[in-house]
């Protein structure tokens, strides 16, 4: 069974704002169902004794102390962006959707 | 908004609601959740940011000390267990506010979980139960132009500002809150004043609604007596102590004619308006976006140490349900006077008009009758009403002095509320003051004994209580700027009369 469906792709897709015609779909389902195959060869090895990892450092507690720092300036910051406007990032209008949190 | 809504009595004799408050605080840390820019609010747009909080490629995020601390704090503040080891999750969404296309937050994994927060209403204590507590960072601020309104229906382009991207959040979230009937408007206020006010005493956040650093998302649903949980809408854009109230009681009320109709409720955000206290529907739920979860894998663990959380607790400061009991045995008050004071939001306002010098009962006094009257007639909260305590000392102690009577006193606080300067400026301005010069007060007298002979003579023979005639006489030509009992026994002893 492949493991990843060409509907669920679709929905990656659409997530991430990617137009994706049907037959880069197809293309997509099959080239990243070998991806995720290839990474499903660690569960093979892994074993109850072995916990799932999600950093590969064993350290904790790596804080900073709350102390202010330079920023950026406005035209550094803005230098990358496409466009601006008023010293502000200008995006294309977003519709339908919220804020996180 | 053509469909009649039905009364509230009737909604709550027919329907139960069940609420539940997710609360976003802002730390007041001097920087960033995982960077060095400086926090203050306001500013010039895209001055206070860096590689790390614009997510530039290969800046890492390192988390502040402070807001670990200060999240700690508040958990333990609300009874919460604190985890001995916790992550950070991403939560992938496609929105310009975050930079980055995700925001770092929490999952499964909050730092502190299952607390609790007394609150008092209507005399009960409700325990509001917390679920959880998370540390995440707040978004940017965007503008949305070429629409007409600014909203973002209509709009053509955003424009962003990342000044407040980064800026530590926490989340507070409670469990489902069944049982409040009738007082589920109350109790979510309740329950946002207590914790605002206990975020307050940790120092932690300015915690001000109305710039932003402590926000509302309101739950709310309605269900027949003895069935399931009814379907919730998520109320946003709450921003006062006020609007958390009227967002649950309106959002009862239209959810009862949707069901009262036959209707069902869809599950649904929904937006708050503030001039007219009712609710538009936002996104559907149905169609939410997946935020694809996983651990951050640029911050490491959080193991709080045990014996550092231990030192937090016993070093938290006394909390204002102790404070305020504390303050109730000081003024002397009954449960329920407290509770007129707590319902007034007048607690620390008498605080510190105590504190700068009035009695408590002459504090309570002006707080609970002219202001809260003045802030109730124009809808605003009583620490909003324009005159401070130190004000409302001033002015009682021009009474004390005898240079106000209290009709007087009334019309010089009418004048602070409304910007007119310090009580003593008013008093000065507006020409108030007490006639003290008993030679004008006695010539006045004079002048009403003359002009009244018939009313004299019966004060002479013995009927003192025809007095009240003479004292108003005198009492309108000084323009009601004497104090009536003065006035009374100068009467009689004009008279040569005993009082």
């Amino acid at each position: 069974m492949a493991a990843i469906s060409r509907e669920e792709v679709a929905h990656l897709a659409r997530l991430s704002r990617l137009a994706v015609t049907e037959e880069e779909l197809d293309t997509f389902a099959g080239q990243l169902d070998v991806i995720l195959q290839a990474v499903a060869q660690v569960g093979e090895v892994a074993a109850a004794d072995i916990p799932p990892t999600s950093h590969s450092v064993p350290l904790t507690n790596i804080f900073r102390e709350d102390v202010v720092t330079p920023c950026l300036t406005p035209q550094e910051a803005l230098s990358g962006a496409p466009d601006a406007e008023d010293q502000r990032f200008r995006v294309p209008r977003i519709l339908s959707e919220d804020v996180a949190s | 908004m053509t469909t009649t809504l039905p009364a509230y009595d009737e909604v709550v004799a027919r329907y139960e609601p069940v609420i539940g408050l997710e609360t976003h605080v802002e730390l007041g840390t001097n920087t960033k959740m995982f960077c060095g820019c400086p926090t203050d609010f306001g500013g010039e747009p895209n001055t206070r940011v860096c590689p790390v909080c614009l997510g530039l490629p290969g800046a890492l995020p390192v988390a502040n000390k402070a807001a670990i601390e200060a999240i700690i704090r508040i958990g333990l503040a609300l009874n919460c267990s604190i985890a001995e080891w916790c992550r950070f999750a991403r939560k992938n969404y496609f929105y310009p506010d975050m930079p980055k296309n995700f925001q770092i937050s929490q999952y499964d994994e909050p730092i502190c979980v299952d607390g609790y927060l007394d609150v008092e209403v209507g005399g009960e204590t409700v325990r509001i139960e917390i679920e959880r507590v998370h540390l995440e960072e707040d978004t940017g601020k965007t503008l949305h132009v070429g629409g007409a309104t600014g909203r973002i229906h209509g709009a053509t382009e955003s424009l962003v500002d990342y000044n407040r991207a980064g800026i530590p959040l926490v989340e507070i979230v409670t469990k489902p809150i069944p049982g409040t009937g009738a007082l589920a408007p109350d109790v979510a206020r309740a329950y946002v004043t207590e914790l605002r006010d206990v975020i307050r005493t940790l120092g932690v956040s300015d915690v001000r609604m109305e710039e932003g650093s402590l926000r509302c998302d309101v739950n709310t649903s309605l269900n027949l007596p003895g069935q399931e949980w009814g379907t919730r809408t998520e109320t946003k854009n709450v921003n006062s102590l006020r609007s958390v109230e009227r967002a649950v009681r309106s959002e009862m009320l239209r959810q009862a004619s949707v069901l009262d109709a036959g209707g069902r409720i869809t599950q649904e955000t929904r937006h708050f308006h503030e001039e007219t206290g009712d609710t538009t529907p936002g996104r559907s739920k149905e169609t939410a976006t997946d935020y694809r979860y996983f651990p951050e894998p640029d911050l490491v663990p959080i193991a709080p140490d045990p014996a550092w959380v231990a030192e937090l607790k016993a070093a938290l400061p006394e909390l204002p349900r102790v404070h305020r009991r504390r303050l109730q045995q000081q003024w002397g008050l009954s449960d329920l006077d407290m509770q007129s004071v707590l319902n007034a939001g007048a607690v620390e306002l008498i605080e510190a008009t105590v504190a700068a010098g009035t009695t408590p009962a002459a504090a309570r006094k002006w707080w609970l009758g002219e202001l809260s009257r003045r802030a109730n007639e124009s809808g605003v909260e009583l620490a909003d009403i324009g005159a401070t305590p130190a004000q409302v000392a001033e002015l009682q102690g021009l009474v004390d002095a005898g240079k106000l009577n209290d009709k007087m006193a009334r019309a010089v606080l009418e004048g602070v509320v409304d910007g007119e300067g310090s009580p003593t400026e008013i008093m000065t301005n507006r020409g108030l003051e007490v006639v003290s010069d008993t030679g004008a007060l006695t010539a006045a007298v004079d002048e009403a004994i003359a002009a009244n002979p018939d009313i004299a003579d019966k004060i002479r023979s013995g009927k003192v209580a025809a007095a009240g005639a003479l004292v108003g006489a005198v009492m309108k030509t000084t323009r009601g700027q004497a104090d009536a009992k003065t006035v009374r026994e100068l009467v009689l002893e004009r008279l040569g009369v005993q009082g």
